[in-house]
């Protein structure tokens, strides 16, 4: 994963920075395991922590919160319909490699009154600040175009989420976030970054994992469906041949 | 009550998928139609992945061909030897048609060709099927008043093609090229569309090969079951879409519902219900055609690579 080792690096950074006397995080998440089993529909997950300041207490001016929830990132191509004599079809296309397959941040406070856009794009705060990776070949105007077209999208399927006020502070030391998983999210290890902010600068971050993976009967089916394909094939033959011929002999009977 | 499909990914109402598995059941008891072409759009709709939708109502249509293709062996309505020609063909097109899915997955053009094929298929055959049985109610009247021509039980493009074969139940002998072609379009058709076929392959039986009406239609499902079934494998082994859950909750729904269907249809008028089927078909097909036509909703579209 590479989201693990660039919020080390951050973190690293964030502590050369500040010298000694800097505050610091504990986070920690609700779940760190996430199952999806045969009635999972989502999850919320409640993300919280403290905020530990040299001396033990807390500044008289608040610094901000932001959480982000990364997933794992996947390359993928973004296509755009037009009309095309009288009938809408997809005629431009763009490469992404690294689309994070699910991002939620939430915040304190709006994101942009937090922190500037170099701090944004350095840190990933925002949908607008996305690194992902766009393939070559293609202008500065027709990649932004592409990158709105995707961020509106995965916004629309509940993947790409921004919550402005989606974190709360209490007495300035205590935090916390809601954030919520929908159905659809694939499965692997995803990230939980937690970025203390003051003035525009980041004082402090912390990481947790996150691991969402399929159990039991799901588990098993995906697996078989990738592993032995062939014999699941004709096990989902010999189910409807099944259910169809039992159907039918139940019914001659009554 | 909410199930994950494990290999569409996300949630569905269980009872919605069994509920729409039983009225394509009841449809397909009473006209003897599949129904692929209402589920895997219904599907769709619905939010599920066209791939995994196509693959996964090709899957139901095997168990609910079942029951039919039993009940028309015992009253001695399957055509053996001309099933056998238009599997082979099947299975020929279902290869085909699997070649030029992936093809056209690749260059993103699937969604719009599957909404095209739709648009014409049922378009044109929803109407000729309301013209057929609105005659048929007397609703309107063929034109001229006189009775029309009997049609030509041998078309004379396929009495010309050369090797010609015996098929006694059909009542045939031409050359087996003929329904080959025919099975290897309905094969394409399946992997394409995630449809039997069979509201191609039965008039196609009936006007182009010229086969006789009683074992038409159980020909037809004994073709569907073997190409739907061949199909299911294919995309099992090359997309990997086939989802287990979503088709036992289709087929826990269209199994029963094909049973009641196929009473009902021993007290209703054929007439009434190839049109009521002839409006479906239309409506789906508007439906299509609106879609293609109007801005969608989302211009972008993803594919992970």
């Amino acid at each position: 994963m590479r989201g693990v080792p660039r919020a080390l690096l951050l973190l690293a950074a964030a502590g050369l920075t500040l010298g000694a006397a800097k505050p610091r995080l504990v986070p920690d998440v609700s779940q760190s395991r996430i199952e999806i089993r045969y009635q999972f529909t989502g999850v919320e997950l409640l993300l919280f922590g403290a905020i530990l300041y040299p001396g033990g207490r807390a500044p008289a001016e608040q610094a901000d919160i932001v959480v982000v929830v990364k997933g794992p990132v996947q390359p993928l191509v973004v296509r755009e319909k037009q009309k095309v004599a009288g009938i809408w079809m997809n005629v431009e296309s763009a490469r992404f490699r690294s689309a994070p397959s699910f991002y939620a941040v939430a915040s304190s406070r709006p994101l942009p009154r937090l922190v500037d856009d170099r701090a944004a794009a350095i840190y990933e705060l925002g949908l607008r600040n996305l690194q992902l990776s766009p393939g070559p070949g293609s202008s500065p105007d027709v990649q932004r175009r592409f990158e709105s077209g995707l961020v509106e999208l995965m916004a629309r399927r509940g993947l790409y989420v921004e919550d402005p006020k989606g974190v709360e502070i209490t007495e300035g030391v205590l935090y916390r976030a809601h954030i919520r998983i929908p159905a659809q999210v694939p499965v692997g290890n995803y990230t939980a970054e937690t970025f203390l902010i003051k003035d525009g600068r980041v004082l402090a971050g912390a990481t947790r994992d996150i691991r969402i993976e399929k159990l039991g009967f799901e588990r098993w089916v995906a697996q078989a469906a990738n592993r032995w394909a062939l014999a699941y094939g004709v096990v989902a033959v010999g189910l409807s041949l099944l259910l169809g011929w039992g159907a039918a002999t139940l019914f001659r009977r009554r | 009550m909410d199930i994950y499909l494990p290999i569409a990914g996300l949630s569905v109402n269980a009872l919605v998928i069994v509920l729409l598995g039983g009225v394509v059941g009841l449809l397909t008891g009473m006209i003897g139609v599949g129904g692929g072409f209402l589920t895997t759009p219904i599907l769709i709709f619905y939010g599920i992945p066209p791939a995994v939708a196509v693959a996964s109502a090709t899957t139901q249509i095997t168990g609910t061909s079942v029951s039919g293709v039993l009940a028309h062996r015992r009253r001695k309505g399957v055509d053996y030897r001309m099933g056998a020609v238009i599997i082979a063909g099947g299975l020929f097109g279902a290869g085909a048609g699997g070649v030029i899915f992936r093809l056209l997955q690749k260059t993103g053009q699937i969604d719009t060709v599957i909404n095209l094929l739709y648009v014409l298929l049922l378009g044109s055959i929803g109407v000729l099927m309301a013209k057929e049985s609105a005659t048929a109610l007397d609703i309107i009247r063929p034109r001229g008043g006189r009775a029309p021509k009997p049609p030509k039980r041998h078309n004379p493009l396929i009495a010309s093609l050369p090797m010609r074969w015996r098929f006694y139940a059909s009542g045939l002998y031409i050359s087996p090229l003929a329904p080959l072609l025919l099975g290897f379009v309905g094969g394409m058709l399946t992997v394409l569309l995630g449809v039997g076929g069979g509201f191609i392959m039965v008039p196609a039986m009936i006007y182009v090969l010229g086969m006789s009406a009683q074992v038409v239609v159980g020909t037809s499902l004994l073709q569907i079951l073997f190409v739907t079934a061949a199909t299911t494998l294919i995309h099992a082994t090359t997309t990997k879409s086939v989802d287990v859950v979503l088709a036992g909750l289709l087929l826990l729904g269209s199994v029963i519902g094909a049973q009641f269907g196929a009473r009902f249809a021993q007290k209703a008028k054929p007439e009434l219900l190839r049109m009521f089927l002839a409006i479906v078909i239309l409506g789906v097909a508007l439906r299509m055609a609106i879609g293609l036509g109007w801005r969608p909703e989302e211009i972008y579209t993803v594919q992970l690579l």
